[in-house]
């Protein structure tokens, strides 16, 4: 049985990471080490997906059929499993955006309000 | 998880783990070509990687469990939420428990009564219970023992079982106790499947003899009272009716016997039936008393056993026409049985398992109106989850647990009230001197899972709606400042005035069925009986039991008579074999023959009849509308004779006058010398049936009903009338004395209760109802406190302001009120059979329900109506 702590994160960024690996994917199909990479480098490394948040997302995802897997063999010769956006992954991103948006757009509202009483 | 099993899931895990070892590896590469050392490169990988089991571990969780740790993670919240609001909590648990708790309180009745009312008896899924019938005769009867024996071939049963309910008195000592008992066929228990705890069962020869094998099978609970759970019982004799019999074996603890409403104490062989009844009717084709059952073969459904019944009767219509014309056996399923307790308490069932069902959903329309209250104040909480990525199926999900859990709690706390109040029912009845009333209440796995699901289809009626209505949150405007409320006007408060409407509509519905059941009751009361029901009290004496001859009873009978009418007070006493409106003393019942009566093909002419003492018309107050009473010289040395009943005077001899005329009963014709009154015997809300008396001289018993008259309150009779018994033989058992009044309540119990059950449901139900709307109004008013302030602020004034309120308040309960009055037109009509003397849509009634429920809602709204007169302007208007 998983200790609460580290679900109660995953819970915490679960929309967002969700948001953030489906993005990272329309470049391309790429494996979880590769994903962490370059969430980590498109972020000028102020984010860093530890592998207990990525590996359970990605296996979340791929059962809810936003993404799939296939093994491949890399250039170094390395079995690896590699992840692709399907087309409902596609929607999902489409949809997960526009949300982003609006909550971003909401929570910019919050924090602009104060200030208004201030003045 | 799923069908696949465990190697699929092995093989997951052994991909899973290369997947997270690739990246380790990749990591690890990746860092050696930064230009670590490739010894610190695979640590600070692993370093960064974390607990590389947990990472598994978590990430396998995904795979299936998925829902269920979601579900674990909502069960937390929801604990926690549900702990926050105590008082929600509480009231909603007591609500619903109340409504769950009824519901499985009924279902339990049912079960024990209706479906499986036999506890011990394993056979009780194939069990059906045999009666006749008769062309002419409403209803059915009881079979012959020889018809019985005859069927007992039929394909599409595995056995047929005799049974005849009893009165028996058992003496030892100087203790004479009065129980029920049963006349039983050989196979009894063998065919019931019934276990015994000592002996044995009867023999298959025991039933055959006339008197000739005195055994018995004793209950448990008399093994344990009356022997004190001796060793050595069988084969230990005990005097039954003055007959010694040997106790041959002690029945299983939880076996009461096969009769509803009594638990049975002793089991006796049908060929004691002389003993018991005063007469040996194991030859008499036309003698119908067994009130048996039938065991269905495994796979038999009744109606195709029914068919090959049907077709045994025929073959015994041609073999024995002059007996068996028009007449028929049924196989009944036992909730049908005429001849027990569930015909009277079918029809009160079935209206409680409505009123219950309505008790719930109006709990489920109470809870739902609290959740919705709160999922105003919860906004705040649901649009911050929301915002920090829930969606929306995700709180739907959430809300849903709450309720869920809601539900569990109040279905435990149901069913445990359910539980504790199992023997209920069995308080509406008046314990009767040596006679145990059970009711077999079950709470066997069926009632436990329909309890379950009324907890979970409710829960899901109560939760939807507000669940629906709490996760539609539009973010950016629920972020905004909340609007104000105006009068009715957002959808939710709509959803809630809808569910107040339906409190109100249902409350109404059973308000009308207490207001019809209440009107019955009191019609009954007013019935004319036909006979004179004050001042007549009532008491049995058994002389079977004491072992006198008939010589002996005619002495005792006439020296009683004469002591009772020597009483101070008593002004006439009369004995009679039935008494009127008891099922315990039955009128008889057969086939008749009437001298000039033209019988239709198929009909076989029925009728009633009780032996009488002359003075009985006079005790009773039945009047003699033509010739004369009986007289004392009517003895066994005259010409037999007979009074008929008015109702059987105009069945058979139609305009002409009966007296005179010849009338067969029992192979014996009878001149008929006078016409009485029509006297409800069977049921006072039945129509009077053709009756027709005996002398008690010409048609000798050795038990029989005592009746006297008096002109004393029963306090200074009824004492008198005991020791008067008791004087003249003390080894003649007594028996309570009654007033006939008290005969004629104990017939109509089953409208008691249903009255009884409907009041509390009734008020239980206007109560969740006028909360409901009290709730909603004060929730209006506490949401419209501008729109108030504004109009007094304009110049309306408090009592204007009420007005307001009120008419809401109204408008409300006026729909409620008309929805109500269209569903009870519907379904009032279920009542039938416990209805009496009024109609299913009596307007009385209907207009007595609406006053009540006008004035319950008046009452609930004036409080929030009060409150906003008293508006202070200023605070209303500050933003």
């Amino acid at each position: 049985m998983p200790k609460s702590p580290p679900t109660s994160r995953l819970e915490l960024l679960q929309g967002t990471l969700d948001l953030i690996i489906l993005q990272t994917l329309r470049w391309g199909p790429l494996h979880g080490y590769g994903i962490a990479q370059m969430i980590r480098a498109a972020s000028r490394h102020v984010l860093r997906v530890d592998a207990g948040s990525l590996y359970p997302a990605l296996h979340r995802l791929e059962r809810q059929r936003a993404i799939a897997a296939q093994w491949h063999v890399s250039d170094r010769n390395q079995r690896v499993r590699v992840y692709r956006l399907t087309a409902k992954g596609r929607r999902v991103l489409t949809a997960e955006r526009s949300r982003w948006d609006r909550l971003t757009e909401a929570i910019a509202g919050i924090l602009a309000r104060p200030a208004e009483g201030d003045a | 998880m799923t069908m696949r099993g465990p190697h699929r899931r092995h093989n997951r895990d052994a991909e899973l783990a290369e997947e997270l070892r690739a990246h380790l590896a990749m990591d690890e590469a990746d860092r050696i070509a930064r230009g670590e050392a490739p010894r610190d490169a695979a640590a600070s990988a692993r370093r960064d990687f974390g607990n590389l089991g947990l990472v598994h571990d978590l990430t396998r969780d995904m795979w299936s469990r998925a829902w269920l740790d979601s579900f674990r993670q909502d069960a937390r919240i929801a604990i926690r939420a549900l702990r926050r609001a105590p008082a929600f909590t509480c009231i909603a648990v007591l609500c619903l428990a109340l409504g769950i708790g009824a519901n499985a309180a009924v279902f339990s009745w049912m079960e024990g009564i209706l479906f499986r009312p036999y506890p011990g008896v394993a056979v009780q899924d194939r069990l059906v219970v045999i009666a006749g019938t008769a062309r002419g005769t409403p209803g059915y009867t009881p079979v012959s023992w020889p018809d019985f024996q005859d069927i007992g071939l039929t394909t599409g049963f595995s056995a047929f079982v005799a049974d005849k309910i009893i009165r028996v008195t058992i003496t030892g000592g100087d203790r004479a106790d009065r129980v029920i008992g049963e006349l039983v066929s050989a196979n009894y228990f063998d065919a019931l499947g019934v276990r015994l705890a000592h002996g044995r069962g009867f023999l298959p020869d025991e039933q055959t003899g006339n008197g000739a094998h005195p055994v018995a099978v004793i209950s448990y609970a008399m093994w344990r009272d009356r022997f004190g759970l001796d060793r050595r019982i069988v084969g230990r004799t005990a005097d039954l009716n003055g007959v010694p019999h040997v106790i041959v074996g002690v029945a299983e603890k939880r076996f009461t016997g096969t009769f509803v409403g009594y638990g049975s104490q002793i089991w006796i062989p049908a060929s004691m039936q002389a003993a018991f009844t005063g007469r040996y009717e194991l030859e008499n084709r036309s003698a119908p008393w067994i009130e048996g059952f039938a065991v269905l073969a495994p796979g038999v459904s009744r109606r195709e056993a029914q068919a090959s019944l049907s077709v045994a009767i025929k073959r015994l219509q041609q073999t024995y026409p002059d007996v068996e014309r028009g007449r028929g056996i049924r196989a009944l399923p036992l909730w049908e049985s005429p001849f027990n307790a569930q015909r009277d308490l079918a029809p009160m069932l079935r209206v409680a398992a409505v009123v219950v069902a309505f008790v719930l959903l109006i709990a489920c329309a109470n809870v739902a109106n609290l959740l919705l209250v709160r999922s105003f104040t919860r906004r705040h909480e649901m649009t911050v989850r929301m915002a920090v990525g829930a969606g929306r199926t995700r709180l739907l999900r959430q809300l849903v647990t709450e309720a869920l859990i809601l539900g569990a709690i109040a279905t435990t706390v149901g069913l445990a009230m359910a539980f504790a109040c199992r023997h209920a029912l069995t308080l509406f009845f008046a314990p009767r001197s040596g006679v145990v009333i059970t009711f077999n209440t079950t709470f066997d796995w069926r009632v436990l899972m329909l309890s379950a699901g009324a907890g979970l289809v409710s829960t899901l009626l109560f939760a939807l709606a507000p669940a629906m209505r709490a996760s539609d949150i539009d973010l950016t405007s629920a972020l905004k400042a909340d609007a104000r409320g105006v009068l009715g006007g957002r959808p939710a408060s709509r959803l809630r005035a809808g569910l107040v409407v339906a409190q109100v509509a249902m409350s109404f519905v059973l308000l009308v069925g207490a207001g019809l059941l209440f009107t019955s009751l009191r019609h009954m009361r007013d019935v004319n009986p036909g006979f004179e029901t004050t001042r007549v009290y009532t008491t049995w004496v058994n002389l079977l039991a004491a072992r006198y001859d008939s010589a002996r009873v005619r002495i005792y009978a006439d020296a009683l008579l004469e002591r009772l009418r020597s009483l101070s007070g008593v002004q006439s006493a009369a004995l009679a074999t039935s008494r009127p409106l008891d099922v315990g003393s039955p009128y008889d019942g057969g086939p008749i023959a009437v001298d000039g009566y033209e019988t239709a093909p198929d009909e076989a002419p029925t009728a009633r009849s009780t032996a009488v003492t002359p003075g009985y018309f006079a005790t009773l107050g039945i009047p003699i509308v033509r010739g004369r009473d009986f007289r004392l010289a009517d003895g066994d040395t005259t010409l037999p004779v007979a009074i008929v009943s008015q109702t059987m005077a105009a069945k058979y001899w139609p305009g002409s006058d009966p007296v005179g005329r010849r009338l067969q009963a029992r192979g014996r014709w009878m001149r008929v010398i006078g016409v009485a009154g029509d006297v409800r015997f069977e049921s006072l809300l039945e129509d009077p049936q053709p009756v027709f008396y005996v002398p008690m001289r010409q048609s000798p018993r050795s038990a029989f009903n005592v009746f006297v008259r008096s002109s004393r309150p029963f306090a200074a009779v009824g004492p008198g009338v005991s020791s008067t018994v008791h004087a003249l033989d003390p080894g003649v058992a007594t028996y309570d004395v009654l007033p006939m009044r008290d005969v004629i309540e104990r017939s109509t119990s089953s409208q008691r209760i249903a009255v009884t059950l409907l009041a509390i449901c009734g008020t239980l139900a206007l109560l969740l109802a006028s909360i409901g709307l009290y709730g909603v109004m004060a929730y209006v008013v506490s949401q419209s406190t501008r729109e108030l302030g504004l109009r007094m602020a304009l110049g309306a004034g408090p009592a204007g302001v009420l007005r307001l309120v009120m008419a809401r308040g109204m408008r409300v309960t006026a729909a409620g009120v008309v929805a109500g009055a269209a569903i009870a037109l519907g379904t009032t009509r279920l009542m039938g059979d416990l209805l009496f003397g009024v109609r299913p849509y009596d307007p009385a009634t209907f207009a007595a329900a609406m006053l009540v429920m006008i004035a319950t809602a008046v009452a609930a709204c004036a409080v929030p109506g009060v409150q906003a007169a008293r508006t202070d302007i200023v605070t209303a208007l500050r933003v």
